[in-house]
C-alpha cells in the first residue's frame, strides 16, 4: 500500500497482524524465492520471499547479489565505529539485559573526566566515527548529559552517533544542532505482546512511543536513523519484515534521512538466562543479504556480538559498517575495565587486529567519511 | 586542449576517488587512467593522519586534487564545507554537489544554483553536478560556473547516457565545458559522451569496482581519446540520407 505523506507509522502498522505476516513468510515457496531473484527491484512481500525458510536453499545466490549490489553501491569499503558506554544507570527492567533495573549490580555513570580519559582512549585506536550508548536512568542521564558529553568529545571525532532512551522531538533538535549525526533506536521486537512481557516496567514499557520513536528523529532534521529488531525476542522472521516494513515508510517520509540496519541477537549478559538459539549464523547472512536485495542503499552494520568467522566473511557480503575492539561496558576503555557489560561480546579482538584483516579481505578500512563541516 | 578556468587538461577523463579497496588499487587505476584532476570527498579527507592511505596514494599519484561537498544537503552547508575544503587542499577549485537525497543522490537544483552564485562571488572555480537540465546550465553560467557537470544516470548505476537527449541539447548550448558527470559505466559511454561534444567525463564506480580497476582505467583512457578523436574527425553519419541525384529543388532552375 502507498503511504500518504502525514500518515502516523501506527496507521500502516496496524494493517498488518503479526500471525499472518509469520504465516504469509512461512508459506512462501521456491517459486516465490526464483520470482523476487528474477526481479531488478524487490517489494516488501519479494523480501518476505527472501528470508523465508524456502529461501535457504537459495542462499548462495541471494549473497552472491547482495554482495553486487553492495559493492556498486558502497564499493569495497568497511566503515569503522566504536561504542562508547556512557552510563549502565537503567530504570527499565528488560528481561534480557545486563542493565535491567531488577539486576542488582554496581552502576556507573561517567564523570567529565571519565568521559575525556575514555573518548582518548577510543580515540588512540584509530576511531573517528563513535557511538554512545546508555541505559534510560531519565534523572541522571538526560538530554543535558549528553548535550554535555557530546560538547566534550566533539573535538576528538568527526562523527558522532547515539543509542539512547527514546526522547522528545525538541531534544532531539537539540542533539542535530550539537553535531549528533545519527540516532540509533531499536524497536526490540514489533510483536506487541511478546513486547509487553519483556519490558514489564519503566518507560520503556510503552511500546507506541518507541515506535514512533523514528519518526521524531526524522522530523528533528537529524542525518541519519538506525533501525533494527533484537533478533531472538520473538519470530526473527516477523520482526525483520516489520522492520523492513518501518523503514520503507520512513525513507518515504523522511527522504533526506539515511537509513542504517543492525541485527543484534541476543547474547549472554549477567543475570540473564538464554534458552534457545535463535538465529543460526545461515539464517542471519540469509537476513542481512535479503535486507540488501530489498534496499540497495541502505547502510548495514554489525557489531561484536558475531563470531570472528562471520564477521571475517560478512566484510564481504553485504556490511558496510562494522564496530571492532567494543567495549559495552562504561569505561570499559580506560577508566574502569571491570564495570558491567550490557552483553558479552564474541569477537574479542582487537580493532588493530579486525582492520588488517578488513584490509586482507580486499577491502578498504574506512575511518573518516564525514566531515564535522557538515554538522556544525 | 581542454581547457577549464583557464587551466589546461590533457586528458578528459577525470576519476572520482570513491569506492575503492585501497589506497594503492586507486593509486594504479589513477596513474593507468592518465587522468589530470581526481575528485576527492571533504569527509574522507583526514588531514590529522598523514598515514591515511588514500591521501598518501593521492599525493604519489601528483595530479590535482578537486574537493567535493559530497554529504552537503543544502547551499549553506555545501559553501561552508567548500571553505573548509579550500582550506584543507589550498585550492579554490570545488565540485558542487548538493544531494539532499541519501539515497539516490540526486542533486538539488535549486540549492546548487544558489551555492554557486555565492561561491563564485568568493572567489571559487565551481563545477557543480547537476541534473541534465538545459534551462539550469544556461543560469548556472549567469551565476559565474566555471563547467557544468549534468548526469548521465543516476549516480553509481551504470546505465550509460539516459539523458542523451538533454545532453545534447546543454552541449550546443553551452558556453562553458560540459563534462558529464555519473552513469558512465563503460567505456564506450565515455566515447559516446564525448562523441556527442561532450568536454570530458568524470567517472568513478565503474573503475574503482571493476575486476581489474588497472585494466579498466586503461580502457576508458583509450575510449576517452577516440571518443574526441572522432568528435574532431566529423563524423559521417551525419548526413543521414543519401544524397539525391535529382534534387528536390531542381525545378527552381
Amino acid at each position: 500500500m502507498k503511504s500518504a505523506s502525514n500518515m502516523p507509522f501506527k496507521k500502516i502498522f496496524d494493517i498488518y497482524n503479526w500471525d499472518d505476516v509469520k504465516k504469509n513468510i512461512n508459506s512462501k515457496s521456491a517459486v516465490d524465492v526464483e520470482k523476487a531473484l528474477a526481479k531488478p527491484k524487490i517489494n516488501l512481500d519479494d523480501f518476505a520471499a527472501l528470508i523465508s525458510p524456502a529461501a535457504a536453499p537459495f542462499l548462495e545466490r541471494i549473497a552472491a547479489r547482495s554482495r553486487a549490489l553492495t559493492i556498486q553501491r558502497f564499493g569495497k569499503t568497511i566503515q569503522l565505529f566504536a561504542p562508547m558506554y556512557l552510563s549502565n544507570e537503567c530504570n527499565n527492567i528488560c528481561t534480557y539485559c545486563g542493565y535491567s533495573f531488577d539486576n542488582k549490580i554496581k552502576r556507573k555513570t561517567l564523570s567529565d573526566a571519565e568521559i575525556i580519559k575514555e573518548a582518548q582512549a577510543v580515540k588512540q585506536l584509530g576511531f573517528d566515527h563513535i557511538l554512545l550508548v546508555t541505559g534510560e536512568a531519565n534523572a541522571t542521564v538526560h538530554v543535558d548529559y549528553f548535550l554535555n558529553a557530546i560538547k566534550l568529545i566533539k573535538p576528538l571525532f568527526s562523527n558522532i552517533s547515539v543509542e539512547v532512551q527514546p526522547l522528545e522531538e525538541e531534544e532531539y533538535a537539540k542533539l542535530h544542532a550539537a553535531g549528533v549525526y545519527s540516532i540509533l533506536v531499536y524497536q526490540e521486537t514489533y510483536n506487541q505482546e511478546a513486547y509487553k512481557k519483556v519490558h514489564p516496567k519503566g518507560k520503556k514499557s510503552n511500546f507506541l512511543y518507541r515506535l514512533e520513536t523514528p519518526d521524531r528523529v526524522g522530523s528533528s532534521g537529524i542525518h541519519k536513523i538506525g533501525l533494527g529488531a533484537l533478533l531472538g525476542l520473538d519470530d526473527w522472521r516477523a520482526d525483520s519484515f516489520f522492520c523492513a516494513l518501518h523503514l520503507d515508510y520512513l525513507q518515504k517520509k523522511y527522504w533526506q534521512t539515511k537509513y542504517s540496519v543492525s541485527f543484534p541477537r541476543i547474547r549472554p549478559a549477567e543475570g540473564v538466562e538464554l534458552t534457545q538459539d535463535v538465529i543460526s549464523d545461515k539464517e542471519l547472512l540469509q537476513l542481512i543479504c535479503a535486507y540488501r536485495i530489498f534496499n540497495p542503499d541502505v547502510e548495514l552494520s554489525i557489531s561484536t556480538r558475531e563470531t570472528k568467522q562471520f564477521r571475517d566473511n560478512i566484510i564481504r557480503l553485504g556490511a558496510t559498517s562494522m564496530s571492532a575492539g567494543s567495549k559495552t561496558n562504561p569505561g570499559g576503555y580506560a577508566v574502569d575495565k571491570e564495570s558491567l557489560e550490557q552483553f558479552e561480546i564474541d569477537d574479542t579482538r582487537s580493532a588493530e587486529e579486525f582492520i588488517k584483516i578488513i584490509s586482507q579481505q580486499g577491502y578498504d578500512p574506512m575511518m573518516k567519511d564525514w566531515d564535522k563541516a557538515f554538522t556544525t | 586542449m581542454l581547457k577549464i578556468a583557464g587551466k589546461e587538461f590533457s586528458s578528459r577523463l577525470f576519476l572520482g576517488t570513491g569506492k575503492y579497496a585501497s589506497g594503492e588499487e586507486m593509486y594504479n587505476s589513477i596513474m593507468a587512467s592518465g587522468t589530470n584532476m581526481v575528485t576527492v570527498a571533504l569527509k574522507r579527507l583526514d588531514m590529522n593522519a598523514p598515514q591515511d592511505n588514500m591521501l598518501e596514494a593521492l599525493k604519489k599519484a601528483n595530479v590535482f586534487l578537486w574537493p567535493n561537498t559530497s554529504g552537503a544537503r543544502n547551499a549553506k552547508e555545501a559553501v561552508f564545507a567548500a571553505q573548509m575544503a579550500r582550506e584543507a587542499l589550498e585550492t579554490n577549485w570545488i565540485k558542487l554537489e548538493i544531494h539532499p537525497d541519501p539515497r539516490y543522490l540526486m542533486p538539488d537544483p535549486i540549492e546548487t544554483l544558489k551555492a554557486t552564485e555565492e561561491l563564485a562571488k568568493l572567489g571559487f572555480i565551481v563545477l557543480p553536478y547537476i541534473h541534465a537540465d538545459p534551462v539550469l546550465c544556461k543560469k548556472l553560467e549567469d551565476a559565474g560556473t566555471a563547467a557544468v557537470m549534468p548526469l548521465g544516470s543516476p549516480i553509481g548505476s551504470n546505465k550509460g547516457l539516459k539523458t542523451q537527449d538533454f545532453l545534447e541539447i546543454i552541449i550546443e548550448q553551452s558556453n562553458v565545458p560540459v563534462i558529464v558527470d555519473a552513469g558512465i559505466g563503460l567505456p564506450s559511454h565515455a566515447a559516446f559522451a564525448l562523441e556527442l561534444g561532450a568536454d570530458a567525463v568524470l567517472v568513478n564506480t565503474a573503475i574503482a569496482t571493476a575486476n581489474d580497476t588497472v585494466l579498466m582505467a586503461r580502457a576508458f583512457k583509450d575510449a576517452v581519446i577516440a571518443g574526441r578523436n572522432a568528435y574532431e574527425a566529423g563524423s559521417a553519419s551525419q548526413n543521414k540520407t543519401a544524397v539525391a541525384t535529382s534534387p528536390l529543388t531542381e525545378f527552381l532552375g
